[in-house]
């Protein structure tokens, strides 16, 4: 092997990679966020008593299922502005990011739901608890508690998904990457040293919601 | 002058389906030979072996797709390889499919009763036979739903060769999209050809599921 590894011109770069770390964790932590959202309401959609929600709720969770998410984020910048709806790279990334999460999410928060027992709900009912209570502490909750490990695999996969909306120019970390490689022609070493800072972000990632399963779900319920 | 988009240009979409479903086969393929190798280091009786599947799984599982292809495409020339870019593209999908496979299947040989493990090694079977004969024949029904649901990730994961300049799918659609100005139309397309190829076996994979879950 004759190539001499390099590591010395990136230095000058650490801001910037720095940076995109930052902005790759914001862009994850936000379409998480709304993906959850889109997620709990797409499960209860899919439940519904009403066949045009549950069709629809379906319809949505199939589609973003079964197509590359690259091809969802180009639907999404390059054609809808043929249909007079444009979006800045970024607010694409996150409307794709999230949609993407959201569907994802929902299937798994479906089964959680679909794990609680009926008895429960009707012990709510007996209790006097209003539905939106019943919702919330005695579905959401224990839902949540069981499908956390699978959600969270989930939410580290939406934060690895985001070196994709590179290819719409969104800033981020590979974005960032990519033009330092323009800069340095050390390709090898950038995405080496990027591979690495994915690496400790996705280990990151499911310390914290280790941490979080651990304080928020675990019994005693607080 | 802008191209029309027509029936010649949804078929030159069409026709990225080619290269889409043999790089996924090849992925497969490859990824499953490396992928029993490494679930069978995963298992194995030796702590270092045990090691490094680990963290070969987790390297893997733990950083993009896009990444690892990345690595693979700017690192073999560095490496001294000159390489085209389906050798490229193929040992970047097989490398990241038997990660994925190996930890599919590690879950799916710990899964077989471990009854089943002692009762061949009372009988004095070697490892070779008792897993050959005993542990993977029971792992590998279990393993058939996963496994499926794994080829539908891997499918959508085949799109990111375009992102590196490799003409399949997306690649056909992201060329018919700038030569004919019809974006909506050319993603929409590729769109479909990837749900008329994902979903069936999102549904297999779905229905195998139950029909296990019904057996246990």
């Amino acid at each position: 092997m004759t190539y001499q590894f390099d590591f010395s011109v990136l230095l000058p770069y650490w801001e910037q990679l720095l940076r995109g770390c930052w902005l790759t964790i914001l862009l994850s932590a936000i379409s998480i966020s709304a993906g959850l959202t889109i997620g709990i309401l797409t499960a209860l959609a899919k439940r519904s008593r009403f066949t045009t929600a549950r069709i629809a709720a379906g319809t949505y969770v199939e589609i973003i299922r079964n197509t590359p998410f690259l091809v969802q984020v180009f639907f999404i910048f390059f054609g809808l502005p043929a249909l007079g709806i444009s979006f800045q790279p970024w607010s694409a990334a996150i409307l794709a990011l999230s949609l993407n999460c959201g569907a994802f999410s929902a299937e798994v928060i479906r089964g959680g739901i679909d794990a609680i027992a009926r008895g429960q709900y009707e012990a709510g009912t007996a209790l006097g608890l209003k539905p939106l209570q019943i919702f919330r502490h005695i579905v959401l909750k224990p839902a949540l508690r069981i499908i956390f490990p699978a959600l969270s695999g989930q939410f580290v996969l939406t934060l690895l998904t985001t070196s994709i909306v590179s290819s719409i120019s969104a800033e981020e970390l590979t974005s960032i990457a990519q033009s330092i490689d323009t800069l340095t022609f050390r390709s090898f070493e950038i995405y080496i040293v990027a591979t690495i800072l994915y690496l400790t972000m996705s280990f990151g990632f499911a310390t914290l919601f280790k941490l979080i399963d651990r304080v928020y779900f675990s019994y005693p319920v607080k | 002058m802008i191209r029309q988009f027509g029936l010649p240009e949804a078929l030159a979409i069409l026709s990225g389906v080619q290269a889409t479903i043999l790089l996924s086969l090849i992925a497969f393929v490859g990824g499953g030979v490396v992928g029993l190798a490494v679930a069978l280091m995963r298992t194995s009786e030796r702590t270092w072996l045990q090691r490094c599947a680990g963290f070969y799984i987790d390297f893997f599982q733990g950083t993009p797709l896009l990444m690892q292809l990345f690595l693979v495409f700017y690192g073999l020339p560095v490496l001294g390889y000159k390489v085209n870019p389906w050798i490229a593209v193929a040992i970047g999908f097989t490398l990241h499919a038997s990660a994925f496979l190996g930890e599919i299947w590690r879950g799916s040989i710990q899964a077989v009763p471990r009854g089943q493990t002692e009762a061949a090694y009372a009988l004095g079977l070697s490892y070779a036979s008792r897993m050959r004969n005993v542990v993977l024949p029971q792992a590998m029904r279990i393993s058939v739903a996963p496994t499926v649901g794994f080829m539908v990730q891997l499918i959508k994961g085949t799109s990111l060769a375009a992102i590196i300049g490799f003409v399949e799918l997306s690649r056909a659609a992201q060329i018919i999209a700038s030569a004919t100005y019809k974006p909506l139309l050319a993603y929409g397309c590729a769109a479909i050809v990837y749900f008329v190829l994902c979903f069936p076996l999102s549904r297999l994979s779905m229905r195998l599921e139950k029909r296990f879950a019904v057996k246990t």
